[in-house]
């Protein structure tokens, strides 16, 4: 499964609010999209995902362009992970997470016992087994970001799309999620991700977009492209890049100038 | 499961209760032999006048109770699952208004009864249709939110077309019975109205039934559910259609009811949960046993029949605060 777009432009009908975006996502990769606040992260997820038209260029799942494909054919490729809202009426985390079988059904049918054999495996494999019988709405945010990540795993969807999955999380949640990340895209599934800290590329990105203004201004390995420069151009701040001398993993971590 | 099967125990008792109580007391055992006699052909060994009364007066009541009080649950379940709001009540879009409307003209202009029953119905279905349409021309903002504001308005509006039929009307013939409409009653259903209100339900729930487990993903905001692979608009417009046209069918033969439309999918919740595909039924069957149970309260309870829309207001609104107050799932 491969996702592509070239030369795409995205907004809201008149209002562009990005252009000239090309991107490829290949099988099992994590795609790590950093920029900041209003520089068209959300608005570039909504047009992968279909649910806006591309205002110019063209975007491919499998060279198949997805403008002519259903809302089911996009659903089986391509699954969403929204942040975590709340919702209006009292679901359990097994009923939410089996309406990631949507696409999979009839348009009659209900979840069957495979369905919900497949939704207790989603969330046994992201360790929140115990939460099935549990109010949606009444568990921790960083569970509840879980149960949606197993939901999208339900969708049986090569691609996931998680849009600041670790946003609004305390700490030990953040690092949670994460893991969850990194195993799942470990295990040959695609992940495009936006976040705000750019220390998360280091930690479970193949490669890293640098949005600026609407514009794609660096793609490649996170090494290659989460340097103090970059990050300076995009988000206007200092930052110091350094490597972990026992595990040699990179970090990232702001320098405060007024110190 | 138990839930269901609970609500489906209570529908029947009512029932069976409401064959029995009335102005001619019928024991549960006479009511049995006449329906038995009835299946079977039979000699009938109870009061040939249970057998009249039972078939002919309480029967075709019952049913038509029954009847409207699944659609109005189904429908306010629907809405309120579509809307995302627990508070939604069956006319959030002015069906309810455009009903009335519709009957009120017929009343005014000194319709038959039938052609009322018909000018009701097709009033509830246009300004839906209306409010869709305005909704749909209103591109700039959240759609479900537009709806809603939409049907406000055009509710309003009807409201003061209402109003002003009744200083109009003749206050000596037709404001009481607009009134009396106004408050809803099954005192006058008969076997035609029965059939005349079953097919336009029937032919709604169905698509309701069918897609029910769809109407979850529904309550998702409009990006999650669509990235789920549903098509909201479509399955939105049908579930709105549907509803309409069962509430539309039920109003046209009892005038307006409130309150069985946002209470009942409320117990149904606490019953069985939110999931559609246990919500729905448990809100058929239990919509279906509250109206005959307040139904038969109208006809029992004083000398005169008790408008039915008083009744429900009276029990559902304390019952509403009591909910309020003690249940916090449910209403995050």
């Amino acid at each position: 499964m491969t996702l592509a777009t070239k030369d795409l432009a995205i907004g809201y009908g008149a209002r562009r609010v990005g252009e000239g975006i090309d991107l490829a996502l290949g099988d099992g990769e994590a795609l790590c999209l950093l920029g900041p606040n209003g520089c068209g992260k959300t608005t570039l997820f909504r047009t992968l995902l279909g649910l806006i038209p591309a205002l110019s260029g063209r975007i491919e799942l499998d060279g198949i362009a997805m403008a002519r494909q259903s809302r089911g054919d996009i659903a089986r490729r391509i699954a969403y992970v929204p942040q975590a809202q709340a919702s209006a009426f009292p679901f359990t985390v097994r009923e939410m997470v089996l309406m990631g079988r949507a696409a999979r059904l009839d348009l009659l049918a209900a979840p069957s016992r495979i369905d919900h054999h497949i939704a207790e495996n989603a969330l046994s494999r992201l360790g929140i087994a115990h939460l099935a019988d549990r109010i949606f709405t009444e568990i921790s945010g960083g569970e509840r970001q879980l149960a949606l990540i197993a939901r999208a795993l339900t969708q049986e969807a090569p691609i996931l799309v998680m849009d600041e999955p670790t946003a609004s999380l305390d700490f030990g949640n953040q690092v949670r999620v994460l893991e969850q990340m990194r195993a799942l895209s470990r295990s040959g599934q695609a992940i495009i991700f936006a976040t705000h800290d750019p220390d998360h590329a280091f930690l479970c990105a193949d490669r890293v977009a640098l949005m600026h203004q609407g514009r794609m201004i660096a793609l490649g390995t996170p090494d290659e492209t989460v340097t103090a420069a970059n990050l300076k151009t995009i988000y206007g701040v200092d930052v110091v890049i350094a490597t972990l001398a026992e595990s040699g993993r990179r970090i990232c971590a702001p320098s405060l100038t007024s110190a | 499961m138990k839930g269901l099967f609970l609500a489906a125990l209570g529908a029947l008792v009512v029932v069976i209760a409401a064959l029995c109580v009335g102005k001619y007391l019928i024991s549960p055992a006479d009511v049995f032999d006449v329906i038995w006699a009835r299946i079977t052909g039979g000699p009938l060994t109870a009061d040939p006048t249970a057998d009249t009364v039972v078939f002919n007066i309480r029967l075709p009541r019952i049913l038509a109770a029954l009847l409207v009080g699944a659609a109005l649950a189904a429908a306010g379940a629907t809405f309120q699952g579509m809307f995302r709001n627990p508070l939604v009540s069956p006319d959030i879009l002015g069906v309810s208004a455009g009903a009335s409307l519709g009957a009120i003209l017929g009343i005014f202009t000194s319709q038959t009864v039938w052609v009322i029953q018909a000018m009701t119905f097709v009033g509830g279905l246009f300004t839906v249709a209306l409010v869709m349409a305005i909704g749909a021309a209103v591109r700039r903002h959240d759609a479900i939110l537009v709806l809603v504001l939409v049907g406000i308005a055009v509710e309003t509006l009807l409201g003061s077309a209402i109003s002003l039929i009744k200083i109009l009307a003749d206050p000596y013939n037709q404001l009481p019975a607009i009134t009396y409409w106004l408050l809803g009653s099954l005192t006058a259903i008969n076997r035609a109205d029965l059939v005349s209100i079953l097919i336009p339900i029937a032919i709604g729930v169905a698509p309701l039934y069918l897609l029910r487990w769809r109407l979850n993903l529904l309550t998702l905001s409009e990006d999650e559910a669509r990235a789920l692979g549903v098509d909201t608009r479509k399955l939105r417009l049908l579930f709105i259609v549907c509803a309409t046209l069962i509430t539309s069918a039920a109003v046209s033969v009892s005038g307006i009811i409130g309150w069985v439309g946002l209470l009942i999918p409320h117990m149904a919740r606490f019953l069985v949960g939110p999931d559609f595909s246990r919500l729905l039924p448990a809100s058929l069957l239990l919509g279906g046993g509250y109206l005959v149970l307040v139904d038969t309260l109208a006809r029992t309870i004083a000398g005169i029949e008790v408008p039915l829309g008083i009744l429900t207001a009276v029990i559902g609104a304390p019952f509403f605060l009591w909910l309020l107050a003690t249940r916090e799932r449910g209403w995050q």
